[in-house]
């Protein structure tokens, strides 16, 4: 009796598990980022533009591809043309590389979330040195958040070539963050089912607490005011554009064949085209959301630490000048210290360059992304709140879900081709790949735990999916429009949901996508070219700051593996197939 | 600024120190010597401390700051027979700073070494800071630097407990779900060579035609009519 396909449970599932695949790190760590550096409020113009032109429209497109054709990528894009094998391929190993490294960031957030529970946090203070005289060295250079991060949590090295040994702290909780996933994952939509109720709505509970909170936070409104303000200038600025582009195309996670995986599992029935529609808004308003949030904790960080060095400067003058307390205050700072530069020059000059110039916008210029907004920044905001240890947890649980979320979905992409194909599927069970699978990645993930490790992270981070993905779905725009024809998946469209393809999809399906897609890979392209060489950021810790540093041979052969590795997957795959075709032609032409 | 200076100390040297005490100053007025390093500077934050709480400094609390020194000094050494009056304050400040030596009256009035009042003010470094109502950071003995106070540290770390309560929460469920699978597993192939043993009897006995058995059907029913065939003998032979 021939195995049907598993199902979820109810649309509502499958709805969630977009959700919870799609709304990720990316719109906590690098919208906000985004949104500040291209015109605050004025970014939000080109951003919705490109939802509507190729966000929603390669959404829609890849969940009506793994509806209709009800396999994994590798399937799916077989059975458009079989020379298309390659693009399945592709997508799989990207999604290998993303889910290595992915889970270390879940690994980390499972470090912080157990290092909550301590008061006080273990971030808010330096620790002592050895002789109980006063604080380290390296975390009175720098702050001990930065500290807490770049030394307790990495044990950073100075420089990728000195790799130095695993941290076992951190391999124990990568180990718990693929236990983890496996448990969601075991029995494939069955359970995963059940857990994207979890990660889809959790993250969005913490959110509203934490708005309530950030909002009545002293010093939010700066914050807001200062991102929001939208700058229209920067509306000229090609980069704006393009980098709206790559967000709506990166957040939605388009590519990496866990839509293609998701959408396999739906009723052939199933409206496709309103899911596609709902997950992109809801995506996009979860990144406006969440920039919202992070702008009131930016607002509240700059101006605590504008008041911190207002304080010490104020301090700094009474303990030199012998002023009574309370005399200098922030008001009238600014005319004390004219006063005092004109009735005692010479003290005053050997004070000045202690004295530093405190600044609001200073503070609030501080643009982050990535682990150094996330880790960082947050945790700095985090401490200086009452009750931090509640805070702490709440918002380490809710970067876990999000974590978790995306890599259910990358792990559904490995998975449902191996288990769509019939030589690994009757062989082995659900369980036993699944848990090879994961095994795998752990064993691999074991590199970012080193001394070294974030350094090959930002590695993968940066070069791992990029140009393969821009390709990837270039070719699938393609090859469903020009290769399968669009008027064969109309109809296709057709008998599954019932309703006639409206013009706006063709129209972007065929044109508009496509040449975005072009304009973003041959931007990219010219942008890795003229910079030459690769640089990158090391933690230098007798400075107590990040330095920029040259990668080594051995680095750039392996980011041009990693380009090389799922991009060449497509021509063989086409090859490969091409070959089989002959040889089978010709078998049959010999014995007929 | 006022200045407390008691008559015949060696400290008295110009009134106009200006609204600076810094160490330079001093320096630079009594040039290196005994007393210069025997004098500590005393810095006092109440507002900082205590916000609308704060006393005022006045000459009730210049006699508490020498009283305390008096103790401290003869806590730290039973020898000792400071007074009162040996304590010496000078320059004091709005800021609430000011300087103070401790002078020795058995030895010909000379200062008691520095390092001897610097032990006597670590020992007793609580006891001065709760007859002010201040701590280590607000009452600042500023070339003393105070010892830090270590964190609390539990015998194990906190994280790695917390750490433990997850996994084994994880491994349990990962377990949990493995064996009902293979049970699934298990029962569902019982059941299916169950069927494939039912099917194989039946089709050695009976053959089955749209549900009913063979042998109940009349095979020549609906070949011969039955109607037509009793009137063959009507018929005559040609």
């Amino acid at each position: 009796m021939e195995k049907s396909r598993p199902l979820w449970d109810n649309p509502l599932q499958f709805v969630f598990a977009c959700i919870s695949y799609a709304v990720g790190l990316g719109n906590v760590w690098r919208f906000p980022y985004l949104c500040q550096m291209y015109g605050g409020g004025g970014f939000l113009i080109p951003y919705f533009i490109m939802l509507v032109a190729e966000g929603m429209p390669l959404l829609y497109l890849e969940l009506a591809v793994g509806q209709r054709m009800r396999q994994g990528s590798i399937g799916a894009w077989k059975i458009i043309s079989p020379y298309l094998c390659g693009v399945g391929v592709a997508s799989v190993v990207v999604s290998f590389f993303l889910s290595m490294y992915y889970n270390v960031i879940n690994a980390w957030a499972f470090w912080y979330l157990f290092h909550s529970f301590q008061d006080p946090l273990p971030w808010a203070t330096c620790p002592l040195n050895r002789n109980r005289t006063g604080y380290e060295e390296e975390c009175e250079k720098t702050s001990p958040t930065q500290y807490f991060w770049y030394r307790q949590t990495l044990n950073i090295s100075p420089s990728l070539e000195a790799s130095g040994s695993l941290q076992w702290e951190q391999v124990l909780c990568l180990t718990l963050a693929w236990l983890v996933v496996y448990l969601c994952i075991l029995r494939g939509t069955e359970s995963t089912g059940k857990v994207v109720y979890v990660t889809a709505s959790l993250p969005y509970c913490v959110l509203i607490i934490y708005l309530i909170r950030g909002l009545t936070l002293h010093g939010a409104v700066n914050g807001l005011v200062y991102m929001f303000t939208p700058k229209l200038e920067q509306l000229s600025n090609p980069k704006a554009w393009i980098s709206a582009a790559t967000q709506i195309f990166f957040s939605l996670g388009l590519g990496f064949g866990s839509l293609i995986a998701f959408a396999s599992y739906n009723e052939p029935s199933n409206n496709c085209e309103r899911h596609a529609i709902i997950v992109s808004l809801i995506n996009s308003t979860t990144s406006i959301f969440a920039s919202i949030v992070t702008f009131s904790i930016y607002g509240f960080k700059a101006t605590f630490n504008y008041e911190s060095c207002l304080n010490k400067v104020i301090l700094l003058l009474m303990n030199t000048f012998d002023l009574e307390e309370g005399s200098l205050t922030a008001d009238n700072l600014s005319e004390m210290k004219d006063y005092l530069m004109a009735t005692h020059p010479r003290e005053y000059a050997q004070l000045s360059p202690q004295l530093r110039n405190c600044s609001l916008e200073a503070e609030l210029d501080t643009a982050v992304q990535g682990t150094g907004l996330a880790f960082i920044v947050y945790s700095e905001a985090i401490k200086n709140m009452e009750v931090p240890q509640l805070y702490s947890v709440l918002y380490f649980v809710m970067l876990l879900m999000l974590g978790i979320g995306s890599m259910l979905g990358n792990t559904a992409a490995i998975l449902t081709p191996l288990t769509d194909s019939r030589a690994i599927a009757t062989r082995f069970p659900k369980e036993v790949i699944s848990g090879a699978v994961c095994f795998i990645n752990c064993v691999i993930g074991l590199i970012f735990t080193m001394e070294a490790g974030n350094y090959w992270f930002d590695i993968f981070n940066d070069y791992a999916a990029t140009l393969s993905l821009l390709l990837i779905v270039l070719v699938e725009t393609i090859a469903v429009c020009y290769i399968y024809g669009i008027r064969r998946f109309e109809k296709d469209l057709y008998t599954m949901i019932g309703r006639k393809l409206n013009w706006y999809w063709k129209l972007m399906w065929a044109f508009a996508s496509p040449l975005l897609i072009i304009s973003l890979f041959v931007f990219y392209l010219t942008d890795y070219i003229l910079t030459g060489t690769l640089q990158y950021q090391a933690w230098d810790a007798t400075q107590g700051q990040l330095v920029t540093k040259d990668y080594p041979g051995y680095a750039l052969a392996m980011i041009g593996l990693l380009v090389a590795s799922s991009i060449m997957c497509i021509p063989l795959g086409a090859l490969v197939t091409f070959i089989r075709k002959r040889l089978k032609r010709e078998s049959v032409s010999t014995t007929a | 600024m006022r200045t407390v200076l008691p008559a015949g100390t060696a400290l008295v040297e110009s009134a106009s120190w200006g609204v600076m005490g810094s160490v330079d100053e001093l320096r630079a007025a009594e040039g290196p010597g005994k007393d210069a390093q025997n004098a500590f500077k005393v810095r006092l934050s109440i507002k900082t401390a205590l916000g609308d709480n704060a006393y005022a400094w006045d000459a009730n609390e210049e006699y508490l700051f020498k009283a305390m020194m008096a103790f401290a000094m003869r806590r730290y050494s039973s020898k000792s027979m400071t007074q009162i009056s040996n304590v010496l304050l000078c320059n004091v400040t709005d800021r609430v700073s000011f300087w103070f030596v401790v002078t020795d009256s058995s030895k010909n009035v000379t200062t008691v070494p520095g390092s001897e009042v610097e032990a006597a003010i670590r020992m007793n470094r609580n006891r001065i800071n709760s007859a002010f109502l201040l701590s280590d950071k607000t009452l600042q003995f500023v070339k003393i630097t105070s010892t830090l106070s270590p964190p609390v540290e539990p015998s194990t770390p906190v994280w790695l407990i917390v750490f433990g309560v997850v996994l084994c929460l994880i491994l349990a469920g990962i377990v949990f779900l493995v064996v009902a699978g293979i049970h699934q597993h298990k029962k569902k192939n019982i059941k299916s060579t169950e069927r494939e043993n039912l099917e194989e009897k039946c089709e050695v006995t009976i053959t089955v035609e749209n549900g009913i058995p063979c042998e109940a059907l009349d095979l020549k029913a609906g070949h011969i009519n039955g109607v037509f065939a009793a009137d063959d003998e009507r018929f005559t032979s040609l």
